[in-house]
């Protein structure tokens, strides 16, 4: 395996791990996170009253709830930021084969909580959602298992890569959890892009999705409904797409006032899926384009720095974890503004939900570990090619 | 196993004839072969990671826009932040003919309870128990510490109410401005205006609706905003509908009545000037129906309007009127008054014994029984049904009153011989006191037919005649005549040429049969009869007149005086002259000295 990170460790003799740590971070990425907590905590304390007040609990319990396993999210984050590659990609299968044990044994020790799937774990004081700790973990197997197949006499990894992703998917789509499935199967997807899948290969699958998608749409008139119902342009006001486009149209540009919002009233799901109606209608669209700048910047800065990495492995589980969050953040977004049809996803780190960011934490804690600066052999390159 | 070749073979050939190691060969050339690969994919990342990160940030972009568009558009649909559609709460005013106010509206406030906001629920309570005695603390205490999110404590606070409560202090009892139905006057004319209560409630504002009277007739129009605040003017004149409630008060107490109605009405255009019915009400705070015994004893019962009596004499006049005008008889045609009249199993008495016979125009001033009973045998059932109806015995009135279709009289279910005879002097057949008016007004206004109505209006009626001009003047002279010497002379007040025909009918018994002790006294009267310009309907229930030596019940003892004494103070209100007949004694004599 030495072969497959060579180059990768910085090695300053003396240098304690902070300063060094401090150096080498990413720290617009870093702060970004921090101020994103920061927001969620904000409307927190606007959209979890309803739902404190109807479970007869203290008006801000959710928002002291959240701030504590933020606070923890926050520290495994920073501590896994500190890891090494190497170490990310040690933890990472640990973790992973912990999580997908976990996911397996859900049937049988699994609750749903009332809402039809089988998706937590109670725990008493909290619950746990063992497909988000599954989901950074999957990225950091499957880019090991890719970088391997890079190497010359590795194993076929791209191709157990892949009968992962569909075990992984298949049993999230049996819970039944959609939106995770979609996700993980994304983040392979991306991951398999950026680790050179065949131009025609993705022409093929292109081609095979549009057909696929326009002989669903004559065929069936169930499909066809459904796109059509999504794709029109009213919207019936008492669904929660409706609340939600109502609370932002209310919003306006700067908000209706702090408090003064009344989203957070009618929608069951105001302090998780649809957080950001609750900012758009209390802040106006200055917070949500604010918002949509910080997941833009994350995510953004983190595949340019990644363009940089000459590590395989480093650079497709960076691209996995980056696209993971920015996907998971747009698509929470494009329910609100009704570019996507209603699917239970949370926004990262905004979005109320103890398990969520500490998962959340944990993703970006690698993904920030993997995007680090590191000496990438530049001037060794340029003289064994000088050499050649 | 694969067999995987040795490369570069050429040189790993010639080091292997040198004696080198070849591994180092194969392992230098498998390194730089690692890492020219790694640079292709390098490469190739670096674009794809590019393309990757572009179509990030236009997603991201698209997100943003389409937010920035909902934005900027407005809410299509109602805006979640209103409360429904807002209660149109101006309701217009009703003021009498002179327009003064008899119905308005008065912001005030509403008292709610939010127990969740509230801090200290069980002090609270007892203080607003203390502050509103009927309401019941434990009740509250139970209402603020229980799972209720809002309640209504009280619909209507008055400003210093509000005060007390303000001082309490507790953020969870919140005020809702009110626009509260407010009646100045009180208890006067309150069967008119009948009431309004709260429709449907917001916390910002509340809908009033009518309940009964005027305010339910004329509900719709009364919210109708097309108006322009325009108000709602009565016929009632509120000086004259005073006097009179005022006077009948005195008269149903000084008589012992237990109940009294009176309607003052023009003649010539039916307006209802005025129009009693006691007990009453105060519409500001409308008792609840009764919801045992009899409802024609509840205060809201409108007497003149929906209780159907029968009226007893007052009724002759129809029937010599018909006569009149049939031509059957003349004022001077004598009539048999033979007493007892025997007619199969019934025998009709009088009140007095008259003798043998009466003229037609003395058996209405002594009030004949059966004189009038044998000219109702001339006129025939038939005749008798017909004029009735024209003159509007038969449906019920169709004054603006919500309660006005009630009042349906009660007509024999067969119109039999016997009661033909009956219902010419009246019993029989039970109509309401606004019946009587109306019909009384038909005959003094020279024949033709009114419809009473409450709203002011200045033209006369041009309904269809029933009695000729000259069948309406001779009915006229034998009201006075009733007045200046027979049962009515209580009537007469000096001035005003009143005439008149009392009734006093037995009351029936609710089993059948008729009580010997208990009469509705009536006075059903006409002024000035020169010239008629109102009809005056005073009903007394169970008037008894103790002054003499042996109670005496009939209406000239009970119900004339009081309509007397009405006449008397209402005349010169509604503005008529007392035309004085000794004016030469008031002539100023010239004295020499």
């Amino acid at each position: 395996m030495t072969e497959m990170v060579f180059g990768t460790v910085p090695v300053r003799a003396g240098e304690p791990v902070l300063p060094r740590w401090w150096r080498t971070i990413d720290r617009w990425s870093l702060a970004g996170v921090l101020v994103l907590f920061g927001v969620g905590l904000l409307l927190g304390l606007a959209a979890s009253v309803p739902l404190a007040e109807k479970n007869g609990l203290p008006p801000f319990h959710y928002v002291t709830r959240q701030a504590f396993f933020g606070g923890v999210g926050m520290v495994v984050m920073l501590v896994i930021s500190m890891m090494s590659p190497d170490m990310v990609r040690r933890m990472g299968v640990i973790g992973f084969l912990g999580a997908f044990a976990a996911l397996a044994l859900l049937p049988v020790f699994g609750t749903d909580f009332g809402k039809g799937a089988v998706r937590w774990y109670s725990l008493g004081f909290a619950s746990f959602q063992p497909s988000e700790f599954l989901k950074p973990c999957f990225v950091i197997i499957c880019a090991w298992l890719m970088a391997a197949a890079q190497e010359i006499n590795g194993p076929p990894g791209r191709l157990y890569s892949f009968f992962l992703a569909v075990t992984v998917v298949l049993f999230l789509a049996f819970q039944p959890d959609f939106g995770q499935a979609s996700l993980i199967l994304f983040a392979w997807g991306v991951m398999y892009f950026v680790a050179g899948a065949p131009i025609t290969l993705l022409t093929v699958i292109g081609g095979i999705v549009v057909a696929g998608g326009i002989a669903a749409y004559d065929a069936s008139e169930h499909f066809a409904r459904r796109i059509d119902g999504f794709l029109a342009s009213e919207v019936d006001p008492r669904t929660q797409i409706g609340y939600a486009t109502d609370a932002i149209q209310s919003g306006g540009f700067f908000g209706v006032g702090v408090g003064e919002g009344t989203v957070k009233w009618s929608l069951p799901d105001a302090h998780t899926d649809f957080i950001i109606a609750v900012a758009a209608e209390e802040y106006g669209l200055i917070l949500v384009l604010f918002i949509i700048a910080l997941y833009a910047l994350v995510t953004g800065r983190s595949l340019l720095r990644l363009m940089k990495e000459r590590d395989p492995f480093t650079r497709l589980a960076g691209t996995g974890l980056a696209c993971a969050f920015g996907v998971q953040a747009l698509i929470n977004m494009g329910v609100a503004v009704r570019l996507l049809p209603a699917k239970g996803m949370t926004l990262p780190f905004v979005s109320y939900g103890g398990s969520s960011v500490i998962a959340s934490g944990i993703a970006l804690g690698m993904l920030l570990a993997l995007t680090r600066s590191r000496p990438q052999g530049r001037l060794h390159d340029i003289l064994i090619k000088r050499g050649r | 196993m694969t067999r995987i070749p040795l490369r570069p073979l050429a040189r790993i050939l010639s080091a292997r004839a040198k004696g080198e190691n070849p591994d180092v060969i194969e392992r230098e050339n498998i390194r730089q072969r690692h890492e020219e690969m790694r640079d292709r994919s390098r490469a190739m990342a670096e674009g794809r990671l590019l393309l990757l990160c572009g179509a990030f940030l236009a997603v991201f972009g698209v997100v943003a826009a389409q937010m920035g568009f909902l934005a900027a558009s407005e809410p299509a649909e109602p805006v979640s932040a209103q409360s429904g559609s807002a209660i149109v709460a101006q309701r217009a005013d009703i003021v009498d003919r002179e327009g003064r106010i008899l119905a308005t509206n008065l912001v005030t406030h509403s008292l709610y309870a939010q127990p969740p906001q509230m801090v200290d629920p069980v002090g609270s309570a007892e203080k607003l128990a203390a502050i509103f005695p009927d309401l019941d603390a434990e009740r509250l205490k139970k209402d603020f510490t229980g799972k209720r999110k809002f309640l209504w404590v009280k619909k209507k606070i008055s400003p210093e109410q509000m005060q007390l409560v303000h001082e309490i202090g507790d953020p969870g009892l919140l005020f809702g401005p009110r626009e509260m139905r407010l009646y100045p006057n009180g208890a006067i004319a309150s069967h008119v205006l009948g009431g309004a209560s709260f429709g449907r409630e917001g916390v910002r504002s509340a809908e009033v609706v009518g309940t009964a009277g005027v305010e339910k007739t004329f509900d719709t129009w009364l919210r109708d905003p097309a108006n322009g605040g325009a108000p709602l003017q009565l016929s009632l004149d509120l000086t004259v509908q005073s006097t009179v409630e005022d006077v009948l008060y005195g008269g149903m107490k000084l008589m012992n009545a237990k109940a009294a109605s009176a309607i003052l009405m023009d003649v010539h255009t039916g307006e209802v000037v005025a129009m009693a019915s006691l007990p009453d009400f105060d519409p500001n705070t409308r008792p609840a129906p009764l919801l045992k015994g009899n409802p024609g004893d509840s205060p809201l019962f409108n007497r003149a309007v929906q209780g159907v009596y029968e009226l007893g004499s007052t009724f002759k006049v129809f029937a010599v009127a018909q006569a009149l005008e049939l031509g059957l008889v003349n004022p001077d045609t004598l009539v048999d008054t033979q007493s007892p009249m025997v007619w199969g199993k019934y025998r009709i008495r009088d009140f007095h014994n008259y003798g043998k016979q009466l003229t037609v125009s003395d058996v209405i001033v002594k009030s004949s029984n059966i004189g009038t009973a044998h000219i109702a045998l001339m006129l025939g059932g038939e005749r008798q049904q017909q004029f009735l109806k024209s003159l509007g015995l038969f449906d019920p009135t169709a004054v603006e009153l919500a309660e006005a279709p009630t009042g349906r009289p009660l007509l024999p279910k067969r119109w039999s011989e016997i009661s033909t005879m009956t219902i010419s002097y009246g019993h029989g057949l039970s109509a309401s006191p606004l019946h009587l008016a109306a019909a009384y007004a038909t005959i003094a206004n020279g024949g033709t037919r009114i419809t009473p109505t409450l709203l002011k209006t200045d033209r006369r009626q041009e309904g269809e005649r029933v009695i000729s001009e000259g069948t309406s003047r001779e009915i006229l002279d034998m009201m006075r005549a009733v007045v200046s010497r027979g049962t009515a002379s209580f009537g007469e007040v000096q001035g005003y040429s009143v005439g008149g025909k009392t009734g006093t009918a037995d009351k029936a018994k609710p089993t059948g049969g008729y009580y010997k002790d208990k009469v509705i006294a009536t006075f059903a009267s006409v002024f000035p009869t020169t010239a008629p310009k109102y009809v005056l309907i005073v009903s007394l229930d169970e008037p008894v007149e103790t002054s003499g030596d042996e109670p005496r019940r009939t209406a000239g003892w009970t119900a004339v005086p009081v309509g007397a004494e009405i006449i008397r103070r209402a005349a010169p209100l509604l503005g008529l002259r007392p035309e004085l007949e000794q004016l030469s004694q008031a002539e100023v004599i010239r004295v020499r000295n």
